[in-house]
């Protein structure tokens, strides 16, 4: 089984505008990612609580809502709390470039603007993942391919001295 | 089998109930890491204890909504509760957009619930590939009540029936056709039947017709299958679904259906693992070239499928290393 990228796409705070995040939770879908989608309304503590239990690897924030600056860094300071301070927050939405910048020195990733193509968001999310985890990308092209059908297929194991062996925990 | 091991550092903190573990332990089984095989033997060891509840039915039935409702009700009566939410895989991507959690948005902040979603990867039986194995991990974690929600699915996705204790089938009013209840699959599974936005129009109607097809049902089980009346966005009717399955759970229980239920289905799992395996070591025996020249055979129609799986299992099944040590 190839690992998948796990992302949580969802939009913290008073912000009902769920279009753009929706358009890029379809698109990382379609690179073959699971994304989990947790609606509007969500406090940082929601979601910080979901992307523990869903263990996911990235974290996805839309905020058109002008709060960035007081929710990104809330979300990365439980991120870190909850012992998950190895996992991407990246993110889009109405940012001006030096809030950006400002953001990314506190350790947020990259933020995308209006305008920015889904798929790059995909293939910087691809790069910070291959770039943690050991990999070569590897899971970007096998995961393209369609999902095996057969039920109960053989569990492949990969080789125990990998050299994508990560090292959290 | 060899004896137990001792449990690695994570099986520890999952077993403690550490809720960053328990999520990370889900993954590695997800992703059939060579550390999976120690967490889901450990697990497995430990689990029994948690009541394994399923929920099916057509996509757009409100399965996410009971089930959060669910979740609730088990809540007030003082029970922990897990769910693992299953939604569908793209056969074509490989990717997934799980989007139950939506639904459940009023179960956060909650300690005494942990919600996952896992995509199915390719299984094609309504749930993922590993959610047996999932719920073992919840199950070892302490939950008291695994809540599984399959995917959307039509009549055939039933494999549900074979991982939960007990197995609620979610209608709405407009799929109580008389035609429909009566088609094997889906109606067979349910140990009680809901019927979910009853406050539309032909729920009554809807409900008498699966009792119909329901009193259809060969005689022999002396459990009759509920059929109940919800509104799950306002939580009309839910207590009464919780009641239902602990009434079932209850009567398996006193009628012996219950370790019944639960040999099948570790019978299912051997079964499956067993395929699985030896499946693949028969496989990695029969060399490409033989392997092309069976399948030109048949496209030439000089062999038939049943002479050629013949002819490759006397060659190449007595081979398999896997046959001479499989004793030990």
């Amino acid at each position: 089984m190839q690992r998948k990228i796990r992302v949580l796409v969802g939009k913290p705070g008073l912000d009902g505008h769920d279009r753009g995040a929706k358009v890029v939770a379809a698109a990382l879908r379609d690179d073959g990612m699971e994304v989990i989608y947790t609606g509007l309304h969500q406090t940082p503590e929601q979601i910080v609580e979901a992307a523990t239990q869903e263990d996911v690897d990235v974290v996805a924030l839309s905020i058109l809502s002008g709060a960035h600056m007081t929710l990104f860094p809330d979300v990365l300071a439980l991120m870190r709390a909850r012992g998950l301070g190895d996992r991407l927050l990246t993110g889009g939405g109405i940012i001006p470039a030096e809030d950006m910048e400002s953001l990314a020195h506190s350790g947020v990733g990259r933020l995308f603007g209006p305008g920015a193509s889904t798929q790059d968001i995909a293939k910087y999310i691809r790069k910070w993942f291959a770039e943690t985890h050991g990999g070569n990308g590897a899971g970007a092209k096998a995961s393209r391919k369609p999902a095996r059908v057969a039920r109960a297929a053989p569990r492949k194991r990969p080789k125990p001295a990998a050299k994508s062996s990560r090292k959290r925990r | 089998m060899a004896e137990p091991k001792p449990a690695s550092d994570l099986t520890r903190r999952v077993l403690a109930g550490d809720r960053v573990a328990l999520a990370r332990a889900i993954s590695l089984i997800e992703n059939e890491t060579p550390q999976a095989a120690e967490v889901e033997d450990v697990c497995f060891r430990k689990s029994g204890r948690a009541l394994r509840l399923g929920i099916t039915g057509p996509p757009g039935a409100g399965k996410s909504t009971l089930v959060m409702r669910i979740a609730q009700e088990y809540r007030r009566r003082g029970e922990t509760v897990a769910i693992v939410a299953v939604d569908p895989t793209s056969p074509f991507t490989g990717g997934a957009l799980l989007g139950d959690r939506v639904r459940m948005a009023e179960l956060a902040g909650d300690d005494g619930v942990f919600i996952r979603s896992m995509a199915t990867r390719g299984s094609m039986g309504g749930l993922a590939v590993h959610t047996a194995q999932a719920c073992d991990v919840l199950d070892a974690a302490g939950f008291a009540r695994v809540v599984v929600e399959t995917v959307g699915v039509g009549q055939s996705e039933l494999e549900v029936a074979q991982t939960a204790d007990s197995t609620a089938v979610v209608l709405v009013p407009e799929s109580g056709d008389g035609v429909q209840a009566m088609k094997a699959g889906l109606m067979e599974i349910g140990d009680l039947f809901v019927i979910n936005k009853s406050d539309r129009d032909g729920a009554d109607r809807a409900a008498f017709s699966i009792r119909s097809a329901l009193e259809l049902r060969a005689p022999g089980s002396a459990w009759s299958p509920p059929v109940l009346q919800t509104v799950a966005t306002e939580g009309r009717g839910v207590a009464e679904v919780v009641e239902a399955f602990e009434e079932h759970l209850e009567h398996m229980r006193v009628h012996g259906g219950f370790e019944r239920r639960r040999r099948r289905r570790f019978e299912q799992r051997l079964d499956d693992l067993l395929r699985a395996h030896l499946w693949q070591e028969f496989r990695a025996q029969v060399p490409a070239a033989e392997w092309a020249a069976a399948l030109d055979r048949l496209e030439s129609r000089r062999a038939t499928p049943n002479g050629t799986a013949a002819v490759l299992i006397e060659r190449f099944g007595a081979n398999r290393p896997g046959a001479a040590r499989s004793s030990g």
